[in-house]
């Protein structure tokens, strides 16, 4: 992976040498994301609602008598609408997780980390509560200077108004998470009633406190330095992967200047240097430094980089979804897009396909029924009555769906066998 | 409180644990901050690689430094209070034996009012308490099924527990004696009190016939008289007398193996049979339980 940590010797390797000392950690510096509008952040608000409207909303789904969705830890039983699922269902859990991590293979090696700009919880929640931080105490610029102020009443208000908000949104992010391993509807008068079990109080405090902590403090740190996911992502990427890239060759050389000036004569790019890209970013990197590690891929760069190009008049795209390969080559948007139909998308594709078919027809034709035979092991094989051999089996029957039913118990093999049921 | 068996080796535990923490404060301290010999300021860590890639620093934010002095702080605090340094027992007392024991003691007293419910029942209203029930089967599943099978209808040398042919007597006191204190069952060699080996066959062939099992006549018609020697035990009508433990042998039943030749190998030879107490391990209100279901699985008829 190209990468900033890699960086070139550039003109400065004659400066004379001296040995530095430089410290492995250093205090986290705050980033402020100054609020975007465009074409990804519409997207990435459309997915905000989609992914907290199944959230939020699923477990209050009602199917038949009980909730649709419900992993009952303590029973052992998870339900998913009409489908009972027991421990020993596991292989399904297996396949899911395979499916997604297959699904996520492909949509990155397609356009990169399209999971960590647009789903996952960790960005779904930092912009939600990047929303309400800029609504109570404004945009980046009136952020930074409440912070930098001295403490005032007006500062306090603010703070501890958005302090709260956070919170209550935490609290019930955790009272919904817990919501699906415990019935949410008893869950929620047993928070009005204040009769709450520990374990229950307890998750509910957990994963409220996960949220406020990661969402409003840690953001782009966990992206930055907790998440394997987002080191390995990198290593699918190819040449024809779209990023989200600064055209180079376009931009420079960056610099200011006026918008009507005429830059025939004048040695600039495209690039006005105005820092919008940086001002926005929520991992607070330089996009114009090629891809990095840090890059989460929420195109907010590419978002206000085109309002900077329509003010001034410019073509839009100097900050775009682009590949290695187009970059290079200067090729064209349907040039580009016709690389994505690349083997390794194909095979990422087609076992996807294979693997989500196999799913469901396991899923149609799983057995409700399921028995385990158990030999008495301590009782051998007795004379019974009539000069007959009697040995003993334990049958464990499980019922797999939810209503009663009636099974048949019969044995075949030998002569003569007959079957007496004992209890 | 250790149970090691050589003095080698908590202090081999404490070397290590010890080294182990505050090797990492060292590493910790050692690696916070490196002597870059790159020029001033460009924010390289001075490594080259492939003649002019160079690495850049990209510093951990501080509460990462933080966390790990945190749970180093936090180890120290576990030698002290835990069983960790090598036989130092810690200053919070605390053993797995001890764990185990409170918990017990918690699960105890909280299924005790339940107990206590059914130790108030007689047990014929007991065996017909579905509860009850399940409890006992559990108990029965757990502890006797070994011997008496999970069906409780035994095999060879375990008593069937289902048939209404009780040794030891099948009244619920006799139960809750058997489980309590188990029992012996003790048959001597009886060949030499019968006679020679013919007079055994017969008097073998006699017990086939009052049991109307298959047998020769003749043979039976001699062993009547030889019988006399078993009767001590077995009673004249071969009923047997629980009150001693010896078998029925008019009923069909037979513990030790049927037919002929497993009869005469009893004479022969005798027997020794034995049920465990079972007192160590329930409490008398589990072996009340346990009764009412035993007693329950051949009075079943009444309390289904």
């Amino acid at each position: 992976m190209r990468s900033s940590n890699n960086l070139k010797a550039s003109t400065n390797t004659d400066a004379p040498k001296e040995a530095a000392v430089i410290h492995l950690y250093a205090a986290a510096e705050k980033i402020y994301p100054r609020s975007t509008f465009g074409f990804f952040t519409k997207w990435r608000w459309a997915m905000i609602w989609l992914t907290q409207i199944v959230f939020y909303g699923t477990p209050w789904i009602e199917w038949g008598n009980r909730q649709a969705l419900l992993f009952d830890l303590e029973a052992k039983r998870f339900y998913i609408f009409n489908l009972v699922l027991y421990p020993q269902d596991l292989i399904y859990l297996t396949a899911i997780l395979i499916i997604s991590a297959l699904s996520l293979f492909l949509f990155t090696a397609i356009a990169g980390r399209l999971w960590c700009g647009y789903t996952c919880p960790q960005t779904v929640y930092t912009e939600i509560f990047l929303w309400i931080e800029a609504k109570i105490e404004g945009d980046r610029a009136a952020r930074i200077k409440l912070d930098n102020a001295g403490l005032s009443s007006q500062k306090l208000i603010k703070k501890s108004s958005k302090h709260f908000v956070w919170i209550a949104l935490s609290l019930w992010t955790g009272f919904t998470f817990v919501g699906y391993f415990s019935p949410i509807r008893e869950l929620g008068s047993a928070v009005v009633n204040l009769g709450l079990g520990p374990w229950e109080t307890f998750w509910i405090g957990f994963y409220g406190f996960a949220t406020y902590g990661n969402a409003g403090f840690m953001r782009e740190q966990v992206c930055k330095y907790m998440c394997p996911y987002a080191r390995f992502q990198s290593a699918m990427f190819d040449d024809d992967t779209l990023i989200v890239t600064y055209d180079e060759a376009r931009g420079e050389p960056r610099g200011s200047r006026s918008r009507k000036a005429d830059l025939t004569n004048q040695n600039l790019g495209s690039c006005i240097d105005c820092s919008m890209c940086v001002q926005v970013c929520p991992t607070g990197i330089d996009i114009r430094k090629g891809l990095q590690y840090e890059c989460i891929g929420c195109g907010a760069c590419a978002d206000v980089c085109d309002t900077v190009m329509d003010k001034m008049g410019y073509d839009r795209g100097l900050i775009k979804y682009s590949t290695q390969t187009a970059i290079v080559n200067g090729w064209s948007h349907t040039q580009m897009l016709k690389r994505i139909m690349r083997p390794r998308v194909m095979i990422y594709a087609a076992v996807l396909v294979l693997l989500v078919i196999t799913l469901c027809t396991s899923l149609w034709l799983r057995d409700p029924f399921k028995v385990d035979v158990i030999r008495d092991r301590g009782v051998m094989a007795r004379l019974a009555e009539g000069g007959m051999l009697e040995n003993v089996y334990r049958l464990q029957i499980m019922n797999a769906t939810e209503s009663a039913q009636h099974y048949q118990l019969s044995a075949t093999g030998l002569d003569g066998l007959e079957c007496n049921r004992m209890y | 409180m250790s149970d090691f068996t050589n003095s080698f080796w908590p202090i081999f535990i404490t070397v290590i644990s010890l080294a182990g923490v505050f090797g990492c404060a060292l590493l910790l301290w050692l690696t916070s901050k490196i002597k870059a010999n790159s020029p001033n300021g460009d924010n390289t860590n001075g490594h080259v690689w492939d003649e002019n890639l160079r690495e850049m620093n990209n510093p951990l934010p501080r509460w990462w430094v933080w966390m790990f002095i945190i749970t180093i702080v936090f180890s120290l605090f576990y030698f002290v209070s835990y069983p960790s340094l090598g036989a130092n027992p810690g200053k919070l007392g605390w053993t797995q034996a001890k764990q185990y024991e409170q918990e017990m003691a918690v699960a105890n007293e909280k299924i005790a009012p339940l107990y206590a419910k059914y130790a108030a029942m007689p047990i014929d209203q007991l065996a017909g308490n579905k509860e009850a029930k399940a409890i006992g089967e559990r108990l029965f599943m757990n502890n006797c099924a070994q011997c008496h099978g999970s069906d409780a209808h035994g095999s060879k040398g375990f008593p069937n527990l289902t048939d209404n042919d009780w040794i030891h007597g099948g009244s619920p006191e006799k139960i809750t004696e058997t489980i309590t204190n188990g029992r012996i069952g003790m048959m001597p060699p009886m060949a030499a009190a019968v006679g020679n080996e013919e007079d055994v066959k017969n008097v073998a062939n006699y017990v086939l016939s009052i049991s109307g099992n298959k047998h020769d006549n003749a043979r039976a018609a001699l062993g009547k008289e030889k019988f006399a020697a078993c009767a001590a035990c077995h009673g004249a009508d071969g009923k047997g007398n629980q009150a001693i433990g010896s078998l029925n042998l008019t009923d069909g039943i037979w513990l030790h193996g049927a037919g002929e030749e497993a009869i005469i190998k009893r004479i022969n030879h005798g027997i020794t049979n034995q049920m465990p107490a079972q007192s160590a391990k329930f409490s008398p209100e589990q072996i009340h339980v346990l009764t009412a279901y035993v007693w329950g699985l051949s009075n079943n008829a009444n309390h289904q």
